[in-house]
């Protein structure tokens, strides 16, 4: 099913005004409802190949699966829609590619990546994440943060050592607790959301959050809707101002109108139809 | 980036950053610098580039690689060495040493994955010591792996000395005025006041807008916000920006751009001057700083 109706997509990434090169990689597949941000590390180029392998293993391989099957069904052994097996199995296959990567090849040893991808199917966003890249959405002119990071921060946020406020001046914003390609195995967060008309979807990489507050990014969500492309540019730009100590990459995906699977003649027919 | 001059007899070749890992010299044509010249082996030296430190090796060649006039087997490139194969110079350029503060908070802004493990060591550690209820110990742990974790995040960057407990304002290179920006609208930064007042940004002019036609006319509207947008929704709208270089517009919806001065802006960002002229939807107004 084509999504490129349902889905405005648009995307922008910068290596910041600090870092000589981009070790952030993005992909978006509007058709397909796909789109997949990763924000490596590791030293030398090795962060940017764990970013690519990541977009782009993930990318590719959910492309030819999901022109074979529905996502939307439900698995008979997980019991659990088609499409978070599908996406978890990818993520694994991308976390194996690094792995053996990183293993067999001396520069690349100890590189990996954060990640987060997000899946349109159905009127609902399934959204999957390591590390501190992040998902918002912003409904009703509300900006939420949809997924928490897998941070050293979060941790102690969450164990009540530290408020949020005192996160903000952190001293180890960097250090995650998940990320693609550092273990032979690794455990994707996998989560479900409705999508409704309406909804702006940002998924950014640390360079967004850590240099532009939520309440400026919400603003600028906000102003600059009516224009994708131009929103998601101004992020960078907003970030950049503030000092672009890291590289800076942002998606964008706004619902235009609803997207639920085609289901028998009649329910092909009725989705043709809107 | 460190970077080599390549200069023949006081003529200047050209100039090679050193961007990979390892940077390979030789007459061959699969080296990264080839030098075409029968004194230079196929394979003969290599540049190892290790974070911000270079080294050269002389991989066996025939006429040898001479640092500063001394032939070398493997050097440690000091900026502003100069490597001579045959009658080729190679002058090395090293990195622009950065102010310290600069250096140690950009180090701590690239992500460092912390491997379960160590946080799995830590909290049987904690609980070993008896530290209450498995919660307690949980924190514990996490609050162990926190200092430990960010010791070693320093102690791997090139051994710099530790952050001191209130890191630098803002990074040493940026231009006073842009500085002061920052600390009004960066969470980022440490040592930036909780609660900036707007003062802060005193640096930077505050610009408005004066509305001259339409409804609205002789309404002044200011420009304090780092967004605002302007015009109908649907039929013409254009942002704003106020960033350190100043003040901004750039067309967001409809057919055509706002004009600034008579002058249609097109879709790129338009700097404005102190009392430029803009047409937008229909009503004109007059961007202006204010002292």
């Amino acid at each position: 099913m084509d999504l490129s109706q349902a889905l405005e997509v648009a995307s922008s990434t910068d290596p910041g005004m600090v870092r000589s090169h981009n070790e952030d990689s993005i992909s978006a597949d509007p058709a397909n409802g796909l789109v997949v941000l990763a924000d490596g590390m590791g030293g030398y180029n090795a962060g940017e190949v764990a970013s690519g392998m990541a977009t782009t293993v993930i990318t590719t391989e959910m492309q030819q699966l999901l022109a074979k099957v529905k996502p939307h069904e439900i698995d008979p052994e997980s019991n659990k829609v088609v499409a978070a097996r599908l996406v978890r199995e990818q993520v694994l296959k991308a976390n194996a590619s690094i792995y053996h990567a990183a293993q067999s090849q001396p520069q690349y040893a100890g590189m990996g990546t954060t990640l987060v991808v997000c899946l349109f199917y159905d009127n609902k966003a399934l959204v999957a994440h390591l590390g501190d890249s992040r998902l918002y959405r912003m409904r009703d002119g509300t900006l939420k943060q949809i997924t928490r990071d897998h941070s050293l921060l979060q941790e102690q946020i969450d164990s009540g050592l530290i408020t949020p406020e005192q996160a903000k001046h952190a001293q180890h914003k960097n250090l995650v607790t998940k990320a693609l390609g550092i273990d032979p195995t690794v455990e994707p967060e996998i989560r479900e959301y409705e999508a409704r008309p309406g909804d702006l979807y940002l998924l950014c990489s640390d360079g967004l959050c850590d240099m532009v507050e939520d309440g400026d990014i919400s603003m600028a969500l906000e102003a600059l809707g009516a224009n994708l492309k131009l929103a998601a540019q101004q992020l960078v730009q907003m970030a950049n101002d503030n000092g672009g100590k890291d590289n800076v990459s942002v998606i964008l995906v706004r619902v235009l109108r609803e997207f639920p699977a085609a289901r028998g003649v009649v329910g092909k027919f009725l989705g043709w139809l809107k | 980036m460190a970077k080599l001059i390549l200069s023949m007899d006081g003529l200047v070749l050209k100039e090679i950053p050193l961007t990979k890992e390892r940077t390979t010299i030789g007459r061959k044509p699969h080296n990264d610098i080839q030098i075409d010249n029968l004194a230079v082996s196929g394979e003969h030296a290599v540049i190892v580039t290790i974070l911000n430190d270079c080294f050269l090796e002389d991989l066996g060649s025939t006429n040898g690689t001479l640092v500063n006039g001394n032939p070398v087997k493997k050097h440690f490139l000091q900026s502003n060495d100069v490597v001579e194969l045959g009658k080729y110079r190679l002058k090395f350029v090293g990195e622009a040493p950065q102010p310290a503060a600069a250096a140690e908070k950009a180090d701590f802004e690239k992500t460092m994955v912390l491997r379960p493990s160590a946080m799995k060591a830590a909290s049987e550690q904690a609980r070993a010591m008896g530290a209450g209820t498995a919660e307690a110990a949980r924190a514990a742990a996490v609050q162990q792996v926190a200092a430990s974790a960010a010791a070693a995040g320093i102690a791997d960057k090139d051994n710099r000395a530790p952050a001191p407990a209130a890191p630098a304002p803002a990074p040493a290179p940026t231009p006073a005025p842009v500085a002061a920006v920052h600390a009004a609208t960066a969470p980022a930064m440490p040592a930036a006041p909780a609660a900036a007042p707007p003062a802060a940004k005193s640096g930077h002019p505050l610009g408005a807008i004066q509305i001259m036609t339409g409804g609205n006319a002789g309404k002044e509207l200011e420009l304090g916000k780092p967004l605002t947008t302007l015009g109908k929704p649907g039929v013409q709208v254009a942002v704003l920006t106020r960033r350190p270089q100043g003040y901004f517009i750039t067309h967001v919806e409809g057919a055509n751009p706002p004009t600034v001065n008579g002058q249609a802006i097109g879709t790129a960002p338009h700097a404005l001057k102190d009392h430029d002229l803009i047409e937008l939807a229909g009503v004109k107004m007059e961007f202006f700083l204010k002292g």
